[in-house]
């Protein structure tokens, strides 16, 4: 697998009976979901609200309690407490198989005794579909994800994204009420998951349909989603656009997840902060005093040697295509990354002059200060 | 081929003595079936016809019932290991995994236990069967049914292993699977090989069980070849052939069925 599949066209409206489908999707509300393992708790209580025909992912590190939410929403795992709905309704006493949703797992989840065609067929079969009516709907959802012409194969015969595609086509077939995905990208090699990524949105935003989509992986959530909520220790964090989560973080947790940042010592006064000599606002409030900043690497500029700035080293520098993301030393000791044009070549030894561009940043109370 | 194989003349050597082993004792049964009649001579086929004379219907009539009893007794067996151990062994692999060394522990004990001492705890149970259910051949399939647990849940289990039983049950559910259907449509097709695999051994083994058979007095395959070796060994032996005969075919039979299921699967 070496080059990239064209970009497909999507079908025709008219000719795709899920396309033309004008079924509405459902809007999803956790309320308060608490959920233990025995003495373990490990949802604290999460609150959620994704509107019909919205995309919206959990991300956090792994065991934040991700899947456990998406797990609940499903029916897979008992809430130990709180609400959850689906559609206005409560479905707490709803089992997984009549809550009407659409599931791609983490795991390869293809049925191996079923061709392709069958196995996108099994949730309309299961619906009293008939055979014909089944098949024939399978296949368009087949189209959809560009596979029609793999509708005889078995699983084992499909490569991971291939298997992936038809759990898809299996998952939106039956036009669900919500779509919800289990990191249905992490088994992937990096190319096919950003293809299969951004059709899937596409697709959704095609379709419509309320989907809830679970990653680590913080650049898949901002590429896709409409709102991402950031999780952490079993607790969402912050929601928000993708552009929100990332130029203004809500916290900490949320600053050092959400992209790449480096911790540069500052002093906070009122709403500024003060960082390598120049004044920048702040986010959000923050306590006066020594403090750690996050600062973005494209927000890290290299100047001349006669500008304001810091004096600074360079460790490494790394060649990312479009650009380069270099490491460096700056004179009080810290290490920030600087991302610059590609043509600026910089070898390790070389020593430059960085500022901090004027940008609202995030301040939190040095680790190492004295309380107050 | 394999580096490390012996060579050809010692594979050749090693296959000759192994072909040997199960033919001799085959052939010398044949050839003794073969043995003519008092005042015959050469080799003749007349003990085989004597079996089907309607003359000596009587006489080996305990044979066939044993046959018939057998063959219930298998049948009965397969449905329990099918119907009750095949669904219990998801069910653990599914909502119990913890459970589940207790189980297979549980499921093997029966082989390390001598068929003489099971007869010893089952005759007070089979007292109590015999009250309630009646002395029919068919209540053996209960013992049986725990005699073939090893065997059957080797094989099952080695099926169940194969595959990502959680993640298929999980998603036969979020496609609107309830539970029957789970089991139906999603798993039981993916463990056909294990389930084959354990009905086919269920049946060897009910097919040539004697001892509980004979201690708690219900007539089998085994107990009536007995009776009958009593009687004339030159029969029996021609029974014991027959029963391999049948078993040979009912092993192809089953195979067969198998690879169905497994030529789909291979590339």
């Amino acid at each position: 697998m070496t080059s990239a599949l064209p970009l497909r066209a999507l079908p025709e409206t008219g000719t795709n009976s899920l396309l033309a489908s004008t079924r509405e999707s459902a809007g999803v509300q956790l309320r308060g979901v608490v959920k233990d393992y025995g003495t373990t708790r490990v949802l604290h209580g999460v609150d959620l609200d994704v509107a019909p025909g919205e995309f919206v992912s959990l991300l956090g590190p792994s065991g934040c309690g991700k899947t456990t939410a998406l797990r609940v929403l499903a029916g897979l795992e008992h809430a130990s407490g709180g609400e959850v709905r689906i559609g206005g309704r409560d479905v707490s006493g709803v089992p997984t198989n009549k809550r009407d949703i659409g599931m791609v797992f983490q795991s390869y989840s293809l049925f191996p005794h079923l061709r392709v065609l069958e196995n996108t067929a099994f949730g309309l079969r299961r619906r009293g579909v008939g055979s014909t009516e089944a098949r024939r709907r399978a296949g368009d959802a087949l189209d959809l994800v560009g596979l029609g012409h793999l509708a005889d194969r078995y699983a084992h015969q499909l490569s991971g994204g291939q298997q992936q595609r038809v759990a898809l086509a299996r998952a939106i077939v039956t036009e669900p009420r919500v779509l919800l995905l289990d990191e249905p990208l992490s088994a992937l090699d990096a190319k096919v998951r950003v293809q299969l990524r951004d059709e899937i949105r596409r697709i959704q935003l095609r379709l419509g349909m309320t989907t809830v989509f679970v990653t680590h992986d913080q650049e898949e959530a901002l590429a896709v989603s409409d709102r991402v909520a950031v999780m952490g220790a079993g607790r969402i964090l912050q929601v928000g656009s993708p552009e929100d989560l990332y130029l203004r973080p809500a916290s900490a947790e949320v600053a050092a997840f959400v992209g790449t940042s480096s911790l540069v010592p500052g002093v906070v006064s009122g709403d500024t902060v003060e960082v390598w000599g120049r004044r920048l606002p702040l986010v959000s409030p923050s306590t006066d005093g020594p403090s750690d900043v996050f600062v973005r690497p494209e927000n890290v500029r290299i100047v001349g040697a006669d500008d304001d700035g810091v004096d600074a080293v360079v460790e490494t520098s790394t060649f990312l295509g479009s650009v380069r993301r270099s490491m460096l030393r700056v004179s009080d000791g810290t290490v920030v990354h600087v991302q610059h044009a590609a043509e600026t070549r910089l070898t390790p030894g070389m020593s430059l002059r960085v500022r901090v561009d004027d940008v609202p940043v995030l301040a939190r109370v040095a680790a190492d200060s004295p309380a107050p | 081929m394999n580096p490390l194989a012996p060579p050809r003349a010692a594979r050749w050597i090693i296959g000759l003595i192994v072909a040997l082993v199960f033919t001799v004792p085959f052939a010398a049964t044949v050839l003794f079936t073969l043995t003519p009649l008092p005042g015959g001579s050469g080799l003749s086929l007349d003990r085989w016809a004597g079996i089907f004379d309607p003359a000596n219907a009587a006489k080996y009539r305990p044979i066939w019932t044993g046959l018939g009893n057998s063959l219930i007794l298998a049948g009965v067996t397969v449905a329990l290991v099918l119907l009750l151990f095949t669904p219990t062994m998801v069910l653990v692999a599914l909502a119990f995994p913890r459970l589940r060394r207790v189980f297979e522990f549980v499921a093997l004990l029966p082989i390390s236990l001598p068929a003489i001492v099971l007869v010893v705890g089952l005759t007070p149970i089979y007292l109590q069967i015999g009250r309630s259910l009646g002395t029919g051949a068919w209540t053996l399939a209960f013992a049986y049914g725990i005699l073939v647990l090893p065997f059957a849940y080797r094989s099952i289990q080695a099926s169940i292993d194969a595959i990502d039983v959680t993640t298929l049950a999980e998603a036969g559910r979020t496609l609107g699977a309830g539970w029957g259907a789970v089991l139906l449509r999603v798993i039981v097709p993916n463990l056909r090989q294990g389930l084959l695999a354990a009905a086919l051994i269920s049946v060897a083994v009910v097919l040539g069980e004697f001892t509980i058979a004979s201690l708690l007095n219900r007539q089998t395959l085994q107990t009536a070849l007995l009776v009958v070796n009593k009687q004339d060994g030159y029969v029996a032996a021609i029974f014991t052939l027959l029963a391999l005969a049948f078993a040979f075919v009912l092993l192809l039979v089953i195979g067969r069925a198998g690879r169905i299921g497994a030529g789909r699967k291979t590339p």
